[in-house]
């Protein structure tokens, strides 16, 4: 396992979560969290299925609220500002904090109106010319533009696995999003694949705040700086990753990292 | 681990093991021809249903003319002299065809015979002498020459359906002079078989060698329309809302119950309905278009729902939450992207209830639209009748000329129906899109 990931550069925070908790109708899903994500960095939250991860990842985007009997207590801030605040448009909200998921879902249409269609419906293009412009940019920060520009005009959905996966990121990117949230954005592609996303996620962190839930111990050392360890609903350890990977202060941290159970 | 499974000898190998696997085997070949044989079944019974319909109706499709050539006399075509429009539709085109058919057969005079004679003839014949002339007055004090019907009954003795026998015997509406007078005219070359431009434009007649589905046709087309227009979007729009927007809980689930429960409701139910609603309360026109395709509206409303929202259903939760981590708001994420995805199913839906509508008779019954109507209606609020009411009427009239008007109105309407399904999965295939 290498750490070539650094130690946290102590950035400001980004988002703040204090005493969250969710429930799903009586089955409470996450108890107490309280996480702090960096600036420029990459959170991988981390732990066993069903541990609460991907739910708090959801809450911070408010993904949650269309979840027929959910429940989010707690406060979560983005740049200090209260995102469950009934004054907070979630549509403007989901515009500043993306999302790319664990299956590629691109929509079946061409791989540039998939692009495009995050800028229109907010608004941010008017033209053509600037349509193309961030049709052109997303795909390029996102590694894809070499191998698609020939055929922007085709489905979508005809692109390889880890090809969708590189569209989803740049479909969030084209918004200008200051915060990504990735949920597991690997656990459906090949190694090679899963490796150009990684090194995509690292470009991509001097402009955008990253949160990935992985299942991988080896990506989240890869990729982040920090790193959130979640057991049973519970956040049990938060720290620089390295100190998580080499020097994990909680026991049930050892025993997952070392591989006794998950 | 090895030691966890207790391994009996030969479990797979042994005489006993070879018997269950053959009698497996023997169950799947059992099923299998099972199921072949209700397939064929099914399909011989519907050859049969078509043979039947096509070998009794096909003839419908053709008609039994006779050749005459009519002295359009001034004096019995326009009596008022003026060759005004209404002058001419007033003028004795029946005595002017009676004329054309006995030039045709200039030996028979006496007076009992003559009346005979003329009964060879269809009420359609005058008709026709009539059109031609409104068309074209320049025709008056000219001779023309055009293939007349024959009564009905002489239709059927040329197509083989009534039988010498039957005439000698007093059982047809032929008398055995018509039918000599007949062969008379057949040995002249005079008699003919056309196809029947009646039956594919007119209405209905009390005739059978005038009636015509036309009437009924645009009567059914005028009922789906309406049907189409209100069933159509409130059924998107209720299955969107439901599926997409309202929150589930018990009113939501006993909307669901209902809806369901509606879908299963006999026809009949929403013909009273209609007829105490939209007739006697809003004072809808009776027989008319409109109160039947409100009717069938209210009627084909819960399939609708239910099939747009299983193809709502269908579309994957990734691509709402796609649109939706894009910042879409919930009509974006439906109007954008749920709704085009869902769009072949709720199309193919919504086009098998309307075909399903189209054969409906009970509820129609019930407002009025049973009557017996000539005239092509005109718009919705016309009185008319519709295709499955029309094969009702015929399939009820005791003429037997009607019994192949009835099997080709059935063909008619069956061709309808193919045509339909055809739209519906040329729709299909056209909005059908991959994820």
């Amino acid at each position: 396992m290498t750490l070539h990931a650094a130690k946290s550069t102590g950035k400001p925070t980004k988002m703040k979560a204090v005493d969250v908790e969710v429930f799903y109708g009586e089955k409470q899903a996450l108890k107490k969290v309280a996480l702090d994500v960096h600036e420029n960095e990459v959170t991988a939250l981390i732990g066993p299925s069903g541990c609460g991860k991907s739910t708090f990842l959801r809450t911070l985007n408010r993904m949650n609220d269309v979840i027929e009997g959910c429940r989010v207590k707690g406060q979560i801030t983005l740049d200090s500002q209260d995102i469950y605040d009934p004054s907070i448009d979630v549509v403007q909200l989901r515009a500043r904090v993306g999302m790319v998921f664990q299956k590629p879902n691109p929509f079946p249409k061409s791989i540039y109106d998939n692009v495009a269609y995050g800028p229109r419906i907010h608004g941010l293009v008017r033209t053509k010319e600037e349509t193309d412009e961030v049709v052109q940019r997303s795909l390029e920060r996102a590694g894809l533009h070499k191998e698609v520009k020939d055929r922007l005009h085709e489905s979508g959905t005809g692109l390889s696995g880890g090809q969708q996966q590189r569209l989803c990121i740049a479909r969030a990117i084209a918004v200008d999003p200051e915060v990504i949230l990735m949920d597991e954005p690997c656990s459906a592609l090949d190694p090679i694949a899963t490796a150009r996303i990684e090194e995509l996620i690292d470009e991509l962190r001097s402009n955008y705040t990253i949160v990935i839930v992985t299942h991988s111990m080896q990506q989240a050392a890869r990729v982040s700086q920090r790193t959130a360890f979640f057991h049973l609903g519970d956040l049990v350890e938060v720290g620089d990753t390295a100190q998580i990977f080499t020097n994990p202060s909680d026991e049930r941290t050892q025993g997952y990292i070392t591989g006794r159970f998950g | 681990m090895t030691d966890l499974v207790d391994r009996r000898t030969g479990a797979h190998t042994s005489d006993d093991a070879a018997k269950r696997l053959a009698k497996r085997y023997a169950s799947e070949r059992n099923f299998r021809a099972f199921g072949m044989g209700a397939v064929l079944f099914a399909l011989a019974a519907l050859l049969l249903l078509l043979y039947t319909i096509i070998s009794d109706g096909y003839k419908a499709f053709v008609t039994t003319n006779v050749t005459v050539t009519a002295q359009i006399s001034p004096e019995l075509a326009d009596p008022g002299g003026k060759r005004e429009v209404n002058d001419l539709r007033r003028g004795d085109y029946i005595n002017i065809a009676r004329q054309a058919i006995r030039a045709d057969l200039p030996e028979v005079t006496a007076r009992q015979d003559l009346r005979e004679l003329y009964g060879l003839l269809s009420d359609g014949a005058s008709v026709m002498i009539r059109d031609r002339v409104l068309r074209d007055p320049s025709l008056i004090g000219q001779s023309i020459t055009l293939k007349v019907p024959v009564s009905s009954d002489v239709d059927m003795f040329n197509k083989g359906k009534i039988v010498e026998s039957d005439i000698a015997g007093g059982n047809a509406r032929v008398t055995p002079k018509q039918l000599g007078y007949y062969k008379q005219l057949q040995e002249k070359g005079l008699i003919s078989t056309d196809f029947n431009t009646w039956f594919l434009s007119s209405g209905d007649s009390r005739q059978p060698e005038l009636a015509g589905v036309w009437g009924s046709m645009v009567g059914s087309i005028l009922t789906l329309a309406i049907t189409l227009a209100l069933a159509f979007p409130l059924g998107v729009a209720s299955a969107v809302y439901l599926e997409e927007f309202a929150p589930k809980n018990k009113w939501t689930d006993l909307i669901e119950v209902n809806i369901n429960n509606l879908a299963a409701v006999p026809s009949i139910v929403f013909g009273l309905l209609g007829l105490a609603v939209f007739l006697q309360f809003f004072g809808l026109p009776r027989s008319a278009p409109l109160a039947g395709g409100v009717v069938l509206a209210l009627m084909s409303l819960p399939i609708i729902i239910i099939a747009s929202r299983a193809a709502l259903r269908a579309v994957p939760p990734s691509i709402r939450q796609a649109a939706m981590g894009l910042g879409a708001s919930r009509i974006q994420v439906v109007t954008h992207h749920v709704l085009p995805l869902a769009m072949p199913g709720i199309l193919t839906g919504t086009i098998l209830s309307l075909a399903h509508a189209l054969g409906e008779t009970a509820p129609l019954l019930m407002i009025g639209m049973v009557a017996f109507i000539v005239d092509t209606p005109h718009s919705v609020t016309d009185a008319a009748t519709v295709l499955p009411v029309q094969i009702y009427l015929w399939a009820d009239s005791p003429e037997r000329g009607f019994v192949e008007k009835t099997s080709a109105a059935i063909m008619v309407l069956l061709a309808f129906l193919l045509a339909m399904n055809a739209v519906a999965i040329f729709l299909r295939k056209k909005f059908e899109r991959k994820w």
